[in-house]
Order: structure tokens, then sequence, then C-alpha cells
């Protein structure tokens, strides 16, 4: 049975919206949702000043030699970057938001399986979060947001407040990542057995997996380099005796499948959208589910292909090479599924979906050149270039960004019940789609010249392309200025949504828009189907 | 087709025998990323046309993939990887194994600067010469935070640590005048951490280390590691230049033009210095030595006081040492290899 967009339901006279008004009724609120609402007020000055850092560093690129700051500043300007983009908004975004809004609403319960401490972790993330930034300010790092030693356990420059503000923030993760978990196990609704889960569920899933293993290690890594620099333990600086690449090994445990924290989410909000745009079954939902949990496991075994020209072994780096292509293929598989899920299906080009075909683009492209600089020998040119830049803004900013846009568009109108200007929506699409291409393609190529990253001043021959570059940034500053405006503006004049404006089968839209407080009007669901079958009679048929 | 794709890619020159070889592997992967991306987003555009949604109410079948298909979706992906693997990690292997004729230089880096040493005898900064078609060995080590030794046009990067020693080689096949970039971030001045290959047709190469042997031409010398015992202390320069070492002067003081806590030596002997208090001084020997005793009477504009005196801790010889040492520190304008155009402009020292 197809649901038809279904608007009659208007706007519902008691929503968690207004279930109760005062500051104080918001600050204290174990509401998922409301905590959600939080995280994306949160997570958006994040993007705001991670943006504005970026712009900047682009503007600094301009001409080779000094532009608009002193090589400290720059070195500086590039930490709190990565640092912003990387911990206040890649990580926590689309879990965080759009996990807490939603999961419980997917699963048919009123909550997840621990309020008081989904509040307690948005304050862990403000306070690690503010923590972080003001020690910025006061004396800022300027190691990168990889602190690499010895240089972060030897640089005049205070290190350790940063390092305690982000070991702070983890806690944040830690703790949304078990309460998802414990939510998933326990608190199904009747019917709703694992193979009828929403895959963006599944995702979530495999993400607070890697979430909950691999974050301690960040922590545990982070205070060792706080413990060498304040105690003088010999670590990892040889000149105390330590050793550098053992630094490494730990951060890369972290931090490469942190990667996947930022994307498989992405991935899941992909599964749901292509499948309600395309209006059809999922081309293999068991293939994209348990590849989630292939990329979670797979993810952890290939940190070294960091570390190609750092010092390991010649063998470990080719074992780490070997795994590698193995977490591409699941990646590969994913994008067959949802390529396949169009073929035959009943498309609707809207603001999301375009940001679905972005997304394809970026996770293709950046995807393979992932495979490309896993490629050893290859590594060894591109390694610490703007090649390496290159790919990883493709993942990050392009599928992960791509996909926190889809379902920042997709689900707006059930978080707030009310529609946005479909004609901005996209005319910002194409700027931000277009602009990102024209910031980062350049970047490949500067890449293959040879130009390493965290460069403040470079040789001449670079310059022509990183006026691109930074040309192409400022598009995509526009595009964002662009979504900001009519999305203020759909939350009072926007049309009234409906109960599901876009016809789909996801669980979360039998609920009004915006959802009452404990989501469901009367007693909770129970499931007698899957959320992306579309399919008229209930028949299995091959393609051939 | 090699030239072409090159150019396309914007690749550097092709300098060395391994950059040829891990090129046209690139080629190849470039190529069948860009057919893949392509496929894929020209199988999704067709799609969003043929099937568009024509009306609210449309259905769409029900369909899996069958067991082949899906088995494709691995196999083919799969196997274009592990034969990139395969071919790039054999090339990695390679370039781990120096041949065993292979002549060595040794690489020192500290920030923010580069010092090459050949076993028997000379040493430089900033600028490696070799001799092309042979090939080259570098055993790096680095004196502080890790830094990384990149030549573009050879391909090649290793990073270089504190504490132990890594290696890398490369055999340059046509003289000429190629950059080093450090690739690892390694603080204030790391974009401007460069240096040079000069590579030399064999015959150049000999005739200029025979030359450096024999100490007709001083080029700059660099600072020695602590770990370097260089014996006699034949002549004054040599044994100021180990003083200068022993007391920390180079702690702070570059001698390579660099900017660094306080004025480089290099070319510091009669250079007129813009004073703090507004007055410009010469500095001859006995402003040299006079810094030494009494290093806050004459402080140059822009440094901060920060240097202790060392009244009392040098003696009268080893003061002379010194200075004879800054007085040999004179930078030479830049030999031009006979080659090709650099692809980049030479290092110009001030």
């Amino acid at each position: 049975m197809n649901p038809s967009v279904d608007r009659d339901a208007g706007f519902p006279a008691h929503h968690y919206l207004n279930a109760g008004t005062t500051v104080r009724s918001w600050l204290l609120t174990t509401d998922h949702k409301r905590i959600g609402v939080m995280y994306l007020g949160l997570i958006l000055i994040a993007l705001f000043l991670g943006g504005m850092f970026a712009l900047i560093l682009r503007f600094e690129h301009l001409t080779p030699g000094p532009t608009i700051m002193d090589p400290v500043t720059y070195n500086r300007m590039f930490t709190l970057h990565g640092v912003t983009m990387v911990w206040f908004f890649l990580i926590p975004a689309i879990p965080s938001v759009f996990g807490n809004f939603f999961l419980p609403i997917m699963l048919g319960a009123k909550d997840v399986a621990f309020p008081r401490w989904n509040l307690a972790s948005v304050y862990i993330y403000a306070v690690g979060a503010a923590f972080t930034i003001g020690a910025m300010i006061y004396g800022a790092a300027d190691t990168g947001w990889t602190f690499y030693a010895p240089y972060s356990t030897s640089t005049a420059i205070t290190v350790t407040p940063v390092l305690l503000g982000i070991f702070i923030l983890g806690f944040s993760t830690i703790v949304t990542g078990i309460n998802f978990i414990v939510t998933i196990h326990t608190m199904r609704g009747p019917g709703l057995t694992w193979m009828r889960l929403p895959l963006f569920v599944w995702a979530i899933y495999g993400t607070s997996i890697i979430q909950v293993l691999a974050t301690p290690v960040l922590g545990l890594v982070l205070l060792l380099v706080a413990v060498e620099r304040i105690f003088n333990f010999g670590l990892f600086d040889p000149a105390r005796g330590g050793d550098p690449i053992l630094f490494q090994h730990l951060f890369w445990f972290y931090s490469h499948p942190a990667v996947y924290i930022m994307v498989l989410p992405a991935m899941g909000v992909i599964s749901e959208t292509v499948s309600c745009f395309a209006r059809k079954n999922i081309f293999g939902y068991r293939a994209v589910a348990y590849s989630s949990l292939g990329i979670a496991f797979v993810g952890f075994f290939t940190w070294g292909h960091h570390m190609f020209v750092a010092g390991q072994s010649t063998f470990d780096a080719g074992a780490f090479g070997v795994l590698s292509m193995f977490v591409g293929i699941f990646t590969a598989i994913k994008v067959f599924t949802w390529v396949g899920t169009l073929y035959k299906g009943a498309i609707r080009f809207t603001t999301p979906f375009a940001y679905i075909s972005g997304f394809l683009f970026f996770l293709v492209f950046g995807g393979m050149t992932g495979i490309a600089v896993a490629t050893v020998s290859l590594d060894v040119h591109w390694h610490d270039t703007y090649f390496v830049v290159a790919h990883f803004h493709f993942i990050m900013v392009g599928a992960a960004m791509m996909a926190f846009l889809a379902a920042l568009h997709y689900w707006f109108p059930k978080m707030f019940g009310r529609t946005y200007s479909e004609g901005w929506g996209l005319v910002s699409a194409s700027l931000i789609i277009l602009g990102f291409n024209a910031t980062f393609i350049p970047q490949f190529l500067l890449g293959n010249m040879g130009m390493p990253r965290r460069y403040y001043n470079y040789p001449e021959r670079f310059q022509s392309l990183h006026v691109a570059s930074t040309a192409g940034s400022t598009l995509l500053f526009f595009g964002f200025v662009i979504i900001f405006i009519y999305l203020v503006l759909a939350l009072k004049y926007g049309r009234v949504a409906g109960r599901n404006p876009w016809g789909s089968l996801g669980f979360e839209w039998n609920t009004p828009s915006p959802p009452p407080p404990h989501n469901f009007e009367k007693e909770l669901p129970t499931f007698t189907r899957g959320p992306h079958e579309y399919q008229v009679v209930p028949e299995v048929s091959n393609v051939a | 087709m090699n030239e072409f794709l090159r150019r396309v890619l914007f690749l550097p020159e092709q300098a060395s025998t391994f950059s040829r070889q891990v090129d046209s592997l690139h080629y190849f992967v470039i190529i069948t990323t860009m057919i893949a991306s392509t496929a894929v987003g020209m199988a999704a555009l067709f799609f969003f046309v043929r099937f568009r949604r024509r009306s609210e109410t449309q259905t769409t079948p029900y369909l899996l993939p069958p067991l082949w298909l899906e088995s494709l979706f691995v196999v083919v992906p799969l196997t274009f990887f592990l034969a990139w693997f395969g071919r790039g990690y054999r090339d990695f292997v390679l370039l781990q194994t120096p041949p065993k004729d292979a002549m060595d230089v040794y690489v020192m880096a500290k920030q923010w600067m580069w010092k090459f040493s050949y076993p028997d005898g000379p040493n430089s900064i900033g600028v490696l010469r070799v001799p092309a078609n042979r090939p080259i060995r570098l055993l790096m080590t680095s004196r502080d935070v890790i830094h990384s030794f990149f030549v573009p046009s050879f391909r090649i990067k290793q990073d270089v640590l504190p504490g132990r020693y890594t290696q890398t080689w490369f055999e340059a096949v046509q003289p000429g005048n190629y950059q080093v970039l450090c690739a690892e971030y390694c603080g204030t001045n790391h974009s401007m951490m460069r240096g040079e290959v000069i590579v030399l047709r064999p015959d150049e190469f000999d005739t200029w280390l025979a030359d450096q042997r024999r100490g007709l031409v001083r080029s700059q010398d660099g600072t020695p590691t602590p770990d370097e015992d260089e014996l006699p202390q034949a002549n004054l320069i040599r044994q100021g230049e180990q003083l200068a070492v022993r007391y920390g002067c180079l702690k702070c003081h570059s001698i390579d033009g660099s900017p660094h806590i306080a004025p480089t030596w290099l070319d510091l002997y009669q250079r007129r210095e813009p004073l703090e208090s507004g007055e410009t001084i010469v500095a001859d020997e006995g402003y040299i030595t006079e810094s030494m005793m009494d290093p806050r009477a004459k402080v140059v504009r822009g440094f901060n006081p920060v240097m202790p005196t060392f009244k009392g801790r040098i003696s009268a010889p080893e003061a002379a040492a010194i200075v004879e040492f800054i007085k040999s520190l004179r930078s030479q304008p830049l030999e031009q290899a006979r080659s090709r155009r650099p692809v980049y402009e030479p290092i110009r020292r001030p």
C-alpha cells in the first residue's frame, strides 16, 4: 500500500515544542526531541565557527606569502578548524541531532533508555566545547587536530587545556553511544524485529558501537600527552625516552574509526531518503544493514594506512593496505544498492534528493580516491599533501555534510511542523554542490603537484589553483547563508507540513508534525511491516 | 601518452627511476576512478529521468538483486582494489629496499632546515648534491620533532624521526634542480623548511666532491650534531664552530639565514644592524665580542633581549675562534647546475 501525501492532519495544538515554554523546561528537559533540538542549535554554532575558520584559511592562501595573518595565527587557525569541525560538528552532527530525535520514534518508544544521561550528554558536550574554545582563545594550540608528538609534547605553546576539553567532550559521545545501543536492544516496539528496523537505526547502531569502543582510546592518548607535558614522563618524546610512533598508533586507532562515526550515520540517512523519494524498497536491505556492521568492524583494523611513510614496518604497511581495501568493498556494496534502489522507482526530485545526488557523487569519488591513497606506493607521493586534504574533505564535507543537509531538509517538516521554500532549497543545494567541487577539485590537483598540507607560505607555482579553491569556498559560504535564511523564515512562515508531506513509509511519519511530548497520540504503535516496503503486492520478484 | 597524462593530472616532472614506475599505476588508478564515478553518476542520472514519478499514487515493484548480481557487486571492485594493491605494494617494497651499491648520504632535520652530510667529509645545509644515474640512500634522523623529507619530482617521501634512523632511496635520471619540502607539520616555519636536490653529471659530482675534500671551496658548513666528534681542531673556524655548539649559541642563532630567536650569523660580519636604541652599527669583531660579554648593551631591533652573558665563561681565545667562525659564514650565490630550467624558484640566500 503506498501512502499518499498527508497534509490533512494540520498543525497539532499540543506538541513537544509548546509542552513547556519556560527556559527551565528546556534546560532540564529529558525529552529526547528537545535534546535533539538543543544539539542542533549547538552544532550549528560549531558549524558556523568551523566554517568561518576555513574561510579565513582560504583567504590566507590567496597569495604565496603572508596575506592576512602571521604564521603562528595560521597554525592556530587550522588547528581550530580541525578541532571544531571534527569533534564539535561532524562526530555529533547526525547521531546526536537526528539520532536523538528520531531513534525512539522509529522504534515506537516514548524516549531513549536513559533520558537523564541523555540530558547530561548535552551538558558534557557544551562544557567540553566551551572549555576547548576558551582554551584556544587564551593560549591557542598550534599542533593541528592530530596533536602529533613530540611536537605537541614539546612546543612552548599551551596545549594541555585543549586536550582536556576534547577529553571531556569524548564522554558525551560515549554516553550517547551506550544510550542508543541499549535503546535499540531493549525498546523496540511489538513486531519490530531486527530485519524490520529502519536502515537509519542500523547505521546508528554501528556508529554507537564504534563510539563506545574507540572514544576511550582517544581519551587515553590525549591524557597521556597531557601527562607527558605536565610531569615530563617519557611516553612519546624520544628525548625523554618515549616513542613518537606509539602516539600515532594510538591516535589513529581512534581517529580512523572516527571517520566511520561521521560517515555511517550519513549512509543511514541516505538509505532512508533514497527509499522514500524513489518510493521503492531498498535493493538489498540485508546487504546495507550488515555492511554497516562490517564497516564498524573492519574499520578498527585499518588505522595504519595513515602511517605508510611514518616509519612503521613494510609488512605492517602491506597488512593495513589490504585491510583498507575491504572497507572500500562495504562502501561499494552500499553505493550499488542505493543506485539499484532507483531502478524502476518512482523518483521525486526534491531538495533532499538533490543532496542525495551530491552525496552519491562525493562518496564514490572520495571513496575511490581513498582506495587510491590506500594503494601503498601511490600514497608515498600523496601523503600529507593537498590530495589527502581533498580526499577526506570529499568524504567528510562532501558525503557527511550532504547527508546532514539531506537529513535536515527531509526531517525539518517533522521536527518543526512546517515546510521551507523548495525553490530556494534547490538553489542553495546547487550552489553548495558546485561550490564544493570548485573548492576541492583544485586541491586534488595541488596534491598531485606536491603541495604539502599545513603550509602557511607556498611556492608560487601553486597559486592559481589556490585562488580557484578560495573562489569555490565563497560559493559554499553563500549556499549556507541562503539555507540558514529560508529555514529560519520557515520556522514561522512556512506552510503547515502535516503528518507526512513526503508520502514516506518511515515509522517516524506516523506521528503528528511536530510530534506530541511522548511521541504518540494514544498507545504505542505495533509493527507489521518494514519501513521501506513500498511494493503493492508483497511478492518477491527478482531482477533478471 | 605518459607526458599527456602527467600534464593533465598536474604531476611534476619524472626525475627519478621510481617516479615513472609509480606514475603508470597512478594513471591506471585515476582513470578507473573517473570511469567508475562517472558510470555511477550517469546511471543515477538516467534513473532520475527514466523513473521519475509520474503520479502521486504510482506504485513500484518489489525488487531484490539476484545472488549473481550481488556477487558481481563484490567481486568486480574487489578484484580491481586488490590488483591496485598488489602492484602498489610491489613498488612500495622496492622503495623500502635500497640497492646494495647505493651511495649513502646522511640527512639531519631540525626546525627548520635540512643538513646533508657525506660519509667522507663535506656537508651542507639546504642543498643536497648527488650524481645522476646512481642510487642514493638517505639515512635520516631529526634533532627535535618529526619532519618529512619530500621530493615531489622523485615521488619519494619519508618521515624523519627524532631518536631513530629512517631510510629512503632514489636514483635521479637527469641533472637538474629539484625542490625538497618538509611534509610533516613541524611548527611555526614548517612551510619554509625547504631545500634543494642538485643532480649533477657524475663527473661534475666527482669534481665537486674532490674540491670539498681538498677544502678549496668552503661552502656553508652545517651544525655538527653533538655526537659528531670531529677531532683535530685543525683551524680556528672549525674550533669556533664546535664552541658555538658547546655553548649553545646555535640554539638561537641560525647559520643558514633562517629566522630564529636571535639574529642569524650568516653574513653577519660587516652587516649594518639597526638597534633598539635607533642607532645603526656595523657588526665588526668588536661588536660581536661585546655582544657575547654584555649582550643587553646593543640589542638588534626586533629581537628580545633574552641572551645570557658569557663573561667569564668564554675565554679570549675561544671568543676569537667563535668570531672567526661567524666571519666564515658567507653566503654564495646559488650555483646553477648545467641543466634544464628548474620548475620552481631556487633558494636565494639573502
